[in-house]
């Protein structure tokens, strides 16, 4: 390697450290406020704490306290892990079944799925919620039914996607033995799936887990998930309790980085598969 | 399979069907007829024509300013959200130490939800702010830049990671040749590199359009569209129009089919744009 092509090793490395360091600030600034009192916070928030500005864990405490956190960690929990099954269960039976029998009927719901896809939440907000308030869905387990029927767009296509790249022999000669195929898709159709069952968690999970406005509009004044908890804290501009909402916000964060750096290799792939899939 | 029978059909269909019915395509039928009424729920409305959509444009400025504002953010983060990927992916294809960790640092932001990131961007911005005496509540402009500066730190990093996969892919002889023949770095990008990665471009270019028209979980707690409503996106004056003030519900719902008309011809379009360059190269 001649000296120039070192030098402009260097150069990149550099400009790399330096965006790396910039990427992470925010967090970092955000998790060094956490420990400030609440009135130090707004007016120097690049300013480490002190002496004087330091609170130890009261912002925790007291953030905790406000928003009801652990339960809002619960729910959050709870309705990513089972909403996200039962995408993952029933949308690639769904994509199974459409793929294999060619028929109009397959094609209008295909289409009609990936419609969906382009349309915004808005169009449906008011009228979803009001569809949940009367069918009683406007709880924990019945806001699964909505993540499921307003998330079959995205995880049918890319389920179809994969479905048409793999060959029917197999299955065929399962049929001639004699498997229904309820058993040939349990058995043979859902191993093979694999890959993209991790692609299609992964995208779901990031988006039940964040998502803020369905979870509020329809369950939001008696459970708050996290993204609702995080948002009561706001309040009327300027009355709001800054050390609550620096300690809120790492609270949040620190499920994100744990899960990101325990599957990350997995969470990259699958990612990248479904936006070219996509 | 062609032979499964009708029974089988349905119970491998129904449940995805039935959520779907209920999630999306009925509340989405009833949206568009409850553009065209007066209501206060789904079960009380009556029928107005299209009063509602000559007031979502007419009543206020606000639907048209926040077109321009959602128009204006949508080009510029487009821009520079794919423009900073692409170097990025650049960066970390050219055999430089310690790839691994920098993907994965540029990645993780994206994982954050849009809330936490409006907020956690709210403090760094307005305590830049503060040295010149001003917040986010001063004026939109600040609201604009501040939401490019949020998605392009949110975003670049997932488009970086299809912008490296398809890097990678490109064949090493291809490039060896252009060396070969004399190439230099900027020659080589822009007559290899590039056309070989337009499949990714058409992606990354869908993925921040889209995410740029509907983007809302940011911008209200960013700027909550303050001040006023001036530095409020289509989706966050939708939902104001709905839930801020007993009546406009109509107008609210009008607002949101022109919203879903506006993406979806904007995706089609893009499509359609990017599809003819893809095959031209």
């Amino acid at each position: 390697m001649t000296t120039k092509q070192n030098l402009q090793h260097i150069a990149k490395f550099i400009l790399l450290v330096i965006l790396a360091a910039l990427v992470l600030a925010p967090i970092l600034i955000v998790l060094m406020n956490s420990f400030k009192g609440r009135f130090f916070i707004s007016d120097t928030p690049f300013a480490f704490p002190n002496g004087q500005t330091f609170s130890g864990v009261k912002n925790f405490i007291s953030g905790v306290e406000k928003t009801g956190f652990i339960k809002a960690f619960g729910y959050s929990l709870f309705i990513t892990v089972f909403s996200v099954a039962a995408i993952v269960l029933f949308t690639s039976m769904t994509a199974w079944a459409i793929t294999r029998v060619k028929s109009k009927i397959s094609s209008a719901i295909y289409f009609t799925f990936v419609f969906s896809m382009i349309i915004p939440f808005q169009m449906v907000m008011f009228t979803m919620s009001k569809m949940a308030n009367i069918l009683h869905l406007d709880n924990p387990v019945g806001i699964i039914v909505l993540y499921l029927g307003f998330g079959a767009g995205l995880s049918v296509f890319i389920f179809s996607g994969f479905i048409k790249t793999i060959p029917r022999e197999i299955e065929e000669a399962a049929m001639i033995d004699g498997c229904n195929p309820i058993q040939i898709f349990f058995m043979i159709v859902f191993p093979i799936l694999q890959p993209i069952v991790v692609t299609v968690t992964i995208l779901n999970a990031m988006w039940i887990w964040n998502d803020y406005l369905l979870p509020y509009l329809v369950i939001g004044n008696n459970y708050k998930t996290i993204p609702i908890a995080v948002q009561y804290l706001q309040g009327g501009y300027g009355s709001r309790d800054m050390g609550a909402m620096m300690a809120m916000l790492v609270l949040a964060v620190i499920p994100i980085i744990i899960f990101y750096f325990t599957s990350q290799k997995s969470i990259i792939k699958g990612v990248t598969a479904g936006a070219v899939k996509g | 399979m062609q032979k499964m029978s009708k029974k089988y059909f349905a119970f491998f269909t129904l449940p995805t069907i039935i959520a779907f019915l209920i999630a999306f395509l009925i509340p989405f039928i009833l949206g568009i007829y409850l553009s065209f009424t007066e209501f206060r729920t789904v079960t009380n409305s009556h029928w107005v024509g299209v009063i509602n959509y000559v007031r979502a444009f007419t009543e206020d400025k606000n639907f048209i300013n926040a077109l321009v504002f959602t128009v204006k953010f949508a080009v510029v983060s487009v821009v520079l959200i794919n423009v900073g990927a692409f170097i990025l992916a650049l960066l970390l294809t050219s055999n430089v130490k310690g790839t691994n960790f920098f993907r994965t640092v540029f990645f993780m932001p994206n994982l954050i939800g849009g809330i936490v990131l409006g907020y956690i961007w709210q403090l760094i911005i307005n305590g830049i702010l503060i040295n010149f005496g001003v917040d986010l509540t001063f004026s939109a402009t600040y609201g604009f830049w501040g939401l490019v500066v949020l998605m392009n730190w949110q975003q670049a990093g997932y488009m970086m990671i299809i912008f490296i996969a398809a890097i990678q892919a490109i064949p090493t002889e291809m490039i060896e040749a252009a060396k070969i023949d004399g190439a230099n770095a900027w020659q080589t990008i822009k007559s290899i590199t590039i056309p070989m990665v337009m499949p990714a471009i058409t992606i990354c270019t869908f993925l921040t359009v889209t995410n740029s028209f509907k983007l809302f979980d940011q911008n209200l707690a960013l700027t909550a569209g303050a001040p006023a409503r001036e530095s409020a996106m289509l989706a966050l004056d939708i939902y104001t129009t709905f839930y801020g003030r007993v009546g406009s519900e109509g107008i609210g719902q009008a607002k949101a089919v022109v919203f879903s008309l506006f993406v979806a011809l904007i995706v089609l379009l893009q499509l359609r744009l990017t599809r003819t360059k893809e095959v031209e190269s």
